[in-house]
């Protein structure tokens, strides 16, 4: 694990990039990064994130920034300007069921080709996939998900990196940060090595491949 | 009463001790206030955590911890926070006992659709098609009809959420159940008659020789 500022991991992120963010509407999202995302105005992003957040919150300052041009997300409901560009096809949206995003992510970080789930069999969700049959029940085949960057929001990071999280901030975070070529963290709180106790790490510091250093 | 809390409080009815349950957004939300404090249910929020308490007083929200739609929350003694993994894994796995949804349309096979209008809204299915294939009770709170039209229909115009059908429906009028595959009315709600009910809904009912009248 590397300390960076956030100005020096954002330029890493070249425009066009895939990045999944953690967080679920705003919560567990690491902000200080969406923020640095915006003022280096990163354009034509793919982002892969479980909902759209609400305006000026979240992922909801990218579709702000108009910085989005396809987006993977389980509900955008709550984002008016999300459901705007939607709607006038400014951004190609893929609406997946939350178990299967959350497990297609699983998948891509666990070098797994993809799994297979009940979920929307028969549905619009099946649409070009295939069903196979386990023992008499029918399933999806759901592909793994990767992207180039994961941003991820920790409660605490020690100086290896090694991570926790806190209450409903933990979310989909953990998942993420082992599905992304660079995993670039945002913490809560930076604490020495010991402090979390091995029993308490969530996200080994292996996968952390940059800590954002307090500013 | 309320429609919305005529609803609410026939549900709470189909709760039970040592239950995990997944309460949706909108009326579904409501079925907490109305279970009994003797009634020990596990309420899940599918952001990661069992154990959801009421809404914060005054200035003790923690920004860390909030419902499915992002508003803060409370967690009680003895909950249990997780990852969004383990949280699906416990709604697809079938150890949800009972999830309550909102609905758009409930179809005479059971068939729910509730998270898409073509063309006007669509939202996302967010946890909606996992609750519904994989929790072991599926209940959907909804009234009966909206702009006079009924929302219990012949069959779903609508996508559907699941092809699994749902147990229970519950409105402010009526209780439908699909034992056996077949829309049957249970109860009607407290001065609604049969008649009345039939009215307003769409889908062909089996009206039993007995109706009782719901228990709020």
């Amino acid at each position: 694990m590397n300390p960076v500022s956030v100005e020096e991991a954002v330029a890493m992120i070249p425009s066009g990039a895939s990045i999944m963010v953690g967080g679920f509407m705003g919560v567990g999202t690491p902000e200080r990064l969406l923020d640095e995302v915006v003022r280096q105005q990163k354009t034509g992003l793919t982002l892969i994130s479980n909902d759209a957040a609400t305006p000026g919150k979240g992922v909801g300052k990218l579709f702000d920034a108009a910085l989005v041009s396809r987006l993977t997300a389980t509900h955008i409901g709550l984002n008016p300007k999300a459901q705007q560009q939607m709607l006038a096809n400014q951004i190609t949206v893929d609406l997946i069921p939350q178990g299967t995003f959350v497990e297609r992510i699983r998948a891509g970080g666990c070098g797994l080709g993809g799994v297979l789930t009940p979920t929307g069999v028969g549905t619009l969700v099946a649409d070009g996939k295939r069903l196979i049959e386990v023992d008499g029940k029918s399933f999806l085949l759901e592909t793994a998900l990767r992207a180039q960057f994961a941003l991820v929001h920790a409660f605490l990071a020690d100086y290896l990196g090694n991570l926790t999280y806190a209450l409903t901030a933990r979310n989909f975070n953990p998942v993420m940060a082992m599905a992304a070529e660079t995993v670039i963290v945002t913490a809560e709180h930076i604490v020495p090595v010991g402090v979390i106790a091995p029993d308490h790490v969530v996200t080994p510091a292996p996968l952390v491949d940059y800590l954002i250093a307090n500013g | 009463m309320d429609p919305q809390i005529i609803i609410a409080r026939r549900v709470a009815r189909e709760l039970h001790s040592g239950d995990l349950v997944n309460l949706g957004i909108g009326i579904p939300t409501l079925v907490a206030n109305y279970v009994p404090a003797d009634l020990k249910v596990f309420f899940q929020s599918e952001n990661g955590l069992i154990g959801t308490g009421p809404i914060p007083e005054q200035g003790m929200a923690h920004p860390l911890l909030t419902d499915a739609g992002g508003r803060p929350i409370s967690a009680l003694p003895g909950a249990a926070t997780f990852d969004s993994a383990m949280s699906f894994g416990l709604i697809r796995g079938g150890h949800v006992d009972v999830t309550v949804l909102g609905g758009l349309q409930v179809d005479a096979d059971g068939h729910l659709a509730n998270w898409m209008i073509p063309g006007k809204m669509v939202p996302g299915m967010g946890g909606a098609m996992d609750l519904v294939s994989g929790a072991r009770r599926v209940i959907v709170a909804m009234q009966h009809a909206a702009k006079g039209k009924s929302k219990i229909v012949a069959k779903c115009s609508l996508p559907l959420t699941s092809t699994r059908p749902v147990d229970l429906v519950v409105t402010d009028l009526a209780v439908i159940g699909f034992a056996g595959g077949k829309a049957t009315l249970m109860e009607t709600a407290p001065g609604v008659s049969v008649a009345e009910v039939m009215a307003v809904t769409e889908a062909d009912l089996t009206i039993p020789g007995t109706v009782p009248e719901m228990k709020l």
